[in-house]
């Protein structure tokens, strides 16, 4: 997948939009600091949440860490593959390791997140901290 | 932020550092499922260091060793070790340690590096009134843990002691990489492995973990950090001090019963409390078990018995080696039979849990 086509969360989610509906998954950076995944914790299709909500959970030896809804809207679709292969978060982490997809109530919250170039920079202010 | 004499390596190693206890230490390397892996498999090598060295020395050494910790030191002979516990007059943890007998009127107490000063203090305590000399010497010594299947083989490349030999929980001081040392068939990960103390400049000490980390190679052993430690400890179902035992659980509450010895000549602080508790029995009881649901139970996760809350998980995690995920924890007496099942909270969800037998993990010998 390209990364420039991805829109990016100050939580190192990458989104995918794409005719009305997003595909969310967490950044190489994400996954790197969460260590080796080993569980995913996905909701129910159908869920309605609001931006900012937790969406979904990622668990990796070390820790938990949640998935943030980037948008209003509903799940319409949840990795399922991940139920037995959580790895694929690390291994994949912008291809085969997506985790749901939502549909979009108001396009304009896309406009909050980053594109490639400022989330780059983000990361870069991340790292010199 | 503290700094281990072994710190520099771990920067040279890429280690990924986190403050531990106030110490700047790696909790991993190259990730914990594979450090833990090694250490399984065949070898991890741990920075220590940050672990407490308190010498007691005198001619009421014995009796003043005695009269702190709930294990019969009488027993132990130069070159053996015992694990014990620091207790309190109920009967509780102050903390957990290992007793080197070094030699007659000599012995070393190692003890949890979040506990040193505590440690210290109530040690000087209970001991002023026997004749010995209870020094903190936590400052002078590095400790590095090689642990796993080749863990002889590799430190025997370093150590001018013959290790095969030695029995595990026994200990020989001699040279290791031209220092000084004291090297023991002990460790914190339910695998064969030794501990190393040695006293050297922060430059030697670096050398020696990049020394064994690079000799390491040839026996596929990784340098290890802290996350590996507490999965591999996990696993073997030994005892994290904070977590699963403190000061307001019982020795005999903790399921460690063996490591008391109420008929002991000399009365030790908190045996009445533990003469008392055994005649009328427990409450509740250190348990282990496994999630029946998915997920993962950690730390301060809200327990429930039959619909009463009962505390929380005091240690928990994904176990690398077993694909599961366990757990410890306190439950009723009456509810923590094998196979007895409770419930945890997580996060909003709540998921079920059943007491397993323990450890989780068991070596093959």
């Amino acid at each position: 997948m390209a990364k420039e086509n991805l829109l990016y969360s100050k939580d190192h989610e990458w989104v995918l939009s794409a005719g009305g509906a997003v595909t969310i998954g967490v950044t190489d950076y994400a996954q790197h600091e969460l260590g080796d995944v080993v569980f995913v914790d996905l909701p129910a299709a159908g869920k309605q949440l609001k931006k900012g909500d937790p969406a979904a959970n990622i668990e990796s030896v070390k820790a938990v860490s949640d998935v943030y809804a980037p948008v209003t809207g509903a799940i319409t679709e949840v990795n399922a593959k991940l139920g037995a292969n959580p790895e694929l978060v690390n291994q994949d982490p912008f291809g085969e390791g997506w985790i749901f997809k939502m549909s979009v109530n108001q396009a304009s919250e896309l406009e909050e997140l980053m594109d490639l170039k400022k989330y780059e920079e983000y990361l870069k202010g991340i790292a010199g901290e | 932020m503290k700094k281990t004499k072994i710190n520099e390596a771990h920067y040279i190693l890429k280690g990924k550092m986190v403050e531990f206890c106030g110490w700047d230490l790696p909790v991993q390397y190259s990730g914990v499922n594979t450090e833990h892996m090694a250490v399984r498999t065949t070898g991890g090598i741990f920075d220590v260091s940050h672990m407490g060295e308190v010498w007691f020395r005198g001619r009421e050494a014995l009796k003043a060793v005695q009269h702190i910790i709930s294990n019969d030191a009488s027993k132990l002979q130069p070159g053996r070790i015992q694990y014990a516990g620091l207790l309190t007059e109920s009967g509780c943890f102050v903390d957990d340690l290992l007793v080197y007998m070094m030699k007659e009127n000599e012995y070393l107490l190692v003890v949890n590096a979040a506990n040193i000063e505590k440690d210290f203090q109530w040690m000087k305590k209970h001991a002023a009134r026997f004749d010995v000399l209870v020094e903190n010497r936590s400052e002078e010594y590095s400790q590095i843990a090689v642990q796993g299947p080749t863990a002889e083989k590799l430190v025997q490349e370093f150590a001018e002691i013959d290790l095969k030999p030695m029995g595990y929980y026994h200990f020989a001081q001699g040279r290791v990489q031209g220092m000084d040392a004291i090297v023991s068939r002990t460790g914190y990960t339910g695998e064969d492995g030794f501990e190393i103390y040695f006293k050297s400049d922060a430059a030697a000490a670096s050398k020696l973990f990049l020394d064994l980390a690079g000799k390491g190679e040839k026996y596929d052993a990784l340098p290890a950090g802290l996350g590996a430690r507490d999965t591999l400890r996990l696993e073997a179902k030994m005892a994290l001090y904070g977590n699963d035992i403190d000061d307001s659980h019982t020795v005999l509450e903790a399921d460690l019963g063996w490591i008391l010895k109420l008929k002991k000549e000399e009365p030790f602080i908190g045996q009445e409390a533990l003469l008392r508790q055994k005649q009328e029995g427990i409450r509740r009881k250190l348990v282990g078990f496994e999630l029946v649901d998915q997920g993962i139970a950690r730390h301060g996760y809200p327990i429930t018995v039959q619909g009463r809350e009962f505390g929380a998980v005091t240690s928990g995690t994904f176990a690398p080696f077993l694909r599961r995920a366990i757990g410890l924890a306190y439950l009723p007496l009456e509810h923590s039979a094998i196979g007895s099942e409770f419930q945890v909270g997580i996060r909003e969800k709540t998921v079920t849990a059943k007491v397993v037998e323990t450890p989780f993990y068991k070596r093959n010998k």
